[in-house]
């Protein structure tokens, strides 16, 4: 993708049109982006290279450890990066306006309004000495011209929106004494306030327990319903993607490694760092005796990251590849063979047929077939349809 | 120590094992005092309010329950580390509830701790060497001029270079300093090892290297472990035996294939719907999720009866009135509700009438009793199963 698509002038063709027509749908487009912070130490990169986009009403899920760069990007698209000490690269647009490199007006106006975000940890992120209803009527005021009563009232209405209970009543409460998930909702309804067309969750439920947690993520899903919004959901959680995503980027030492469908990724992953979070994460319904497979080794180093493939240091597969290609050069984000939009990031040449032959076996046995050796009917006709789906789209391409 | 071999403690006969802890109805509250001079105590915190469980000797019993259940309350009255309010610890056949903290000294090398954050519950100014050696030291395991040579076979064990005895924790990664943690509480070769959410603090490629190596040195040393989480799915994976907690109570214990596959209790039921699992999100066909409404109560104030009818579906008047005894249904299983059965299960008739020796309004049947075993650590033997409680029960419902 590049940045000259969005770039319309008169003398376009018509498949070029057609592609604008398609960009225009995406509310988010982030382009080519690198995040670099200076230190005493060196350079960190903390993200490179790094290009994706969302559309309304759906959800992108972002996974990686700590330090893989996916905080460090979303917070890059509400501009809250120090410009004295960040330098930022590439292009971030959001509905149209650029973010990179934007003034700081533009930037406030942007932010509750068109882009809002909800954080990891409620208690931090809420101002302690301030009312819960004084700080949502706070960010409403920012944006529409309205009295405090007015405001006040917004305040109650989402708080009530949001599922808290006798809202009329809590309105006044301090952020202490609510309880986790109350907090977490009302720092939801306060980044709902303006009705924002992108929601950033970053790690929104890591702090809760599951019984909230679910709670959340349905509040999350009619809300996204009911607003048609378009959703980041950052996590490092597997199961919260594969609940609430559409679509799913993997990211690794601040590069993309992975990217597509969510179905598609989940049972046809073709990186083989996706197929270690697969196999290193116990499952509620896995057997019980089986051995957890660990990625061995720790996460790069961002300020030194290793040459090649950012994962080939800790990659059991890299000997199935001829030549030390994965020390001296970086895999592209390249089209999987099936599914669409399925990219990875691996020098690999038949990802699709070791996954299916030597990972699943190991960490999913049930979804094999024992007497024939082949993946369990599910997980095949998953398979047909995203070639089915492919195939639709790349007819549609055509027309 | 091959891929393939069971995780030890499920091996142990379970029927037959003789437990190294017996917890019986141990209470630990915590004062809330009035502000001013005086600081009378105007409320008492009920963090643990009557837990019985017992752990065998090699094996190990995870604690599973939301924030502020008091599965870590639990854990650090196990190690002393608060004063039991009433109740008995018994290690080894002895209380050790209300040993002085002279008598409690020899104790504490056989039961040791593993805490959840590696970076508070290391001494940054200490290099590893003094970490690990120091309560080789303390209870004199080795002689002085030994102490390094077992700190480096230490360190060999968890998987740590042994050279890096004069490092200081902040040198180490997340994961190595949780090995440093291990390292530690391995030094005294206990016979039980508390480990308070081990993993929650890790990254979750990491997350299941930790695992594996406490399984392994759970096998090598046949240390008894109660294993204190909130993850359901490591829980389920390291421990053959699960006890979840509710509000200070335990709600229900269960080998873990019982627990996960029929929950009885209906809190149990709920939390593991809430679990986000990516096998069964990935072949499609969600999950059938109970919705659970509003938060946990306070401890300060908990609701009569049993703990969770404030927000159970099931609830009905003699909840209010009566607390369901953690009665067992199965060779290995027990429960602590009047209306215990499968989902989708529904019965009128409480079925803990005949222990409990009331009618189905709760009130007291005269000439019935209540059963003298009720609040007994561990299972027995001789036991009436589900069916059997139904209809002794079912005399007594109109009485």
């Amino acid at each position: 993708m590049t940045s000259e698509r969005f770039l319309s002038t008169p003398a376009q063709s018509t498949s070029d049109r057609a592609a604008d027509i398609a960009a225009a749908d995406n509310f988010l487009v982030v382009d080519h982006l690198s995040v670099r912070f200076p230190t005493h130490d060196g350079l960190v990169q903390a993200v490179t290279d790094l290009s994706f986009s969302v559309k309304r009403g759906e959800t992108l899920g972002i996974v990686g450890e700590s330090g893989s760069g996916k905080s460090v990007s979303s917070m890059a698209v509400l501009g809250l990066h120090d410009a004295k000490s960040t330098r930022l690269e590439g292009s971030i647009r959001v509905g149209g306006q650029e973010v990179v490199g934007a003034d700081e007006s533009t930037l406030r106006k942007l932010r509750g309004k068109e882009v809002a975000m909800i954080f990891q940890d409620p208690l931090t992120a809420l101002h302690p000495f301030y009312s819960v209803g004084r700080q949502i009527a706070e960010a409403y005021r920012i944006h529409h011209k309205v009295s405090k009563g007015e405001a006040r009232k917004r305040a109650i209405e989402m708080l009530d929106r949001v599922g808290i209970p006798q809202a009329k009543n809590r309105v006044d409460d301090f952020p202490h004494q609510f309880s986790g998930g109350m907090r977490q909702r009302a720092m939801i309804a306060m980044s709902l306030v303006n009705d924002p067309k992108l929601l950033i969750a970053d790690e929104p439920t890591t702090a809760l327990d599951v019984t909230v947690q679910a709670q959340i993520l349905d509040l999350l899903q009619d809300l996204q319903r009911e607003f048609n919004s378009a959703i980041i959901m950052i996590t490092h959680d597997l199961g919260v993607i594969a609940e609430l995503a559409d679509e799913v980027l993997v990211m690794y030492g601040g590069r993309a490694v992975e990217t597509g469908a969510t179905k598609q990724i989940l049972t046809h992953p073709e990186m083989p760092y996706t197929w270690g979070l697969l196999s290193s994460v116990p499952e509620v319904s896995a057997d019980e005796d089986a051995r957890l497979i660990p990625i061995p080794g720790n996460p790069p180093s961002l300020l030194n990251p290793p040459s090649g493939c950012p994962f080939n240091p800790r990659c059991t597969h890299k000997d199935k590849v001829p030549g030390d290609l994965c020390v001296t050069t970086l895999p592209e984000l390249l089209p999987a063979r099936v599914g669409p939009s399925h990219r990875r990031r691996c020098h690999l040449p038949d990802p699709e047929v070791i996954y299916l032959t030597e990972v699943l076996p190991e960490i999913a046995p049930d979804l094999i077939d024992p007497t024939t050796g082949e993946p369990i009917a599910a997980l095949q006709e998953i398979a047909a349809a995203s070639e089915a789906e492919a195939n639709a789209d790349s007819r549609g391409d055509q027309r | 120590m091959t891929e393939t071999q069971p995780h030890a403690a499920s091996r142990i006969d379970w029927a037959t094992a003789e437990s190294i802890l017996e917890v019986v109805n141990l209470k630990k509250y915590f004062p809330v005092k009035s502000s001013g001079v005086l600081r009378r105590t105007i409320a008492q915190v009920q963090a643990v309010d009557g837990v019985s469980f017992s752990v065998p000797r090699g094996g190990s019993l995870g604690l599973v329950g939301e924030s502020g259940c008091g599965k870590s309350t639990t854990g650090r009255l196990i190690t002393r580390l608060y004063e039991p309010t009433a109740g008995e610890i018994r290690f080894e056949g002895k209380d050790i509830a209300a040993l002085s903290r002279k008598e409690m000294l020899p104790l504490r090398s056989e039961i040791q701790m593993i805490f959840q954050d590696p970076y508070s519950s290391l001494n940054p100014r200490h290099t590893v060497g003094t970490i690990v050696g120091t309560p080789l030291q303390v209870h004199k395991m080795v002689p002085e001029k030994k102490v390094l040579d077992r700190v480096r076979e230490l360190l060999e064990v968890v998987g740590l270079n042994p050279e890096h005895y004069n490092r200081y924790p902040n040198e180490f990664s997340g994961g190595q300093r949780q090995r440093i943690g291990i390292a530690r509480a391995l030094a005294l070769q206990p016979k039980l090892l508390v480990a308070d959410e081990p993993v929650s603090a890790l990254d979750v490629s990491i997350q299941a290297q930790v695992v594996n190596l406490l399984q392994d040195v759970q096998r090598e040393f046949n240390i008894a472990f109660l294993f204190i989480a909130h993850d359901l799915a490591v829980v389920r994976h390291f421990c053959p035996e699960v006890a979840v907690m509710y509000l200070g109570k335990i709600v229900e214990v269960a080998d873990r294939e019982t627990l996960y596959s029929q929950p009885h209790h209906p809190y149990t039921q709920a939390l593991l719907s809430a679990v986000p699992d990516v096998k069964q999100a990935a072949v499609g066909g969600r999950r059938d999720r109970i919705r659970l409404e509003g938060d946990v109560p306070s401890p300060v104030n908990p609701p009569s009866g049993c703990r969770f009818r404030t927000r159970c579906w099931k609830a009905q008047d003699i909840c209010a009135k009566q607390e369901p005894p953690l009665l067992q249904i199965g060779p290995r299983h027990k429960v602590a509700c009047h209306f215990a059965g499968q989902r989708g299960s529904t019965g009128n008739v409480p079925i803990t009438l005949d222990v409990l020796g009331v009618n189905s309004h709760g009130d007291p049947v005269p000439g019935a009793t209540r059963a003298s075993n009720l609040e007994d650590p561990g299972y027995s033997p001789a036991f009436s199963d589900l069916e059997t409680h139904k209809r002794r029960s079912e005399k007594l419902a109109d009485r």
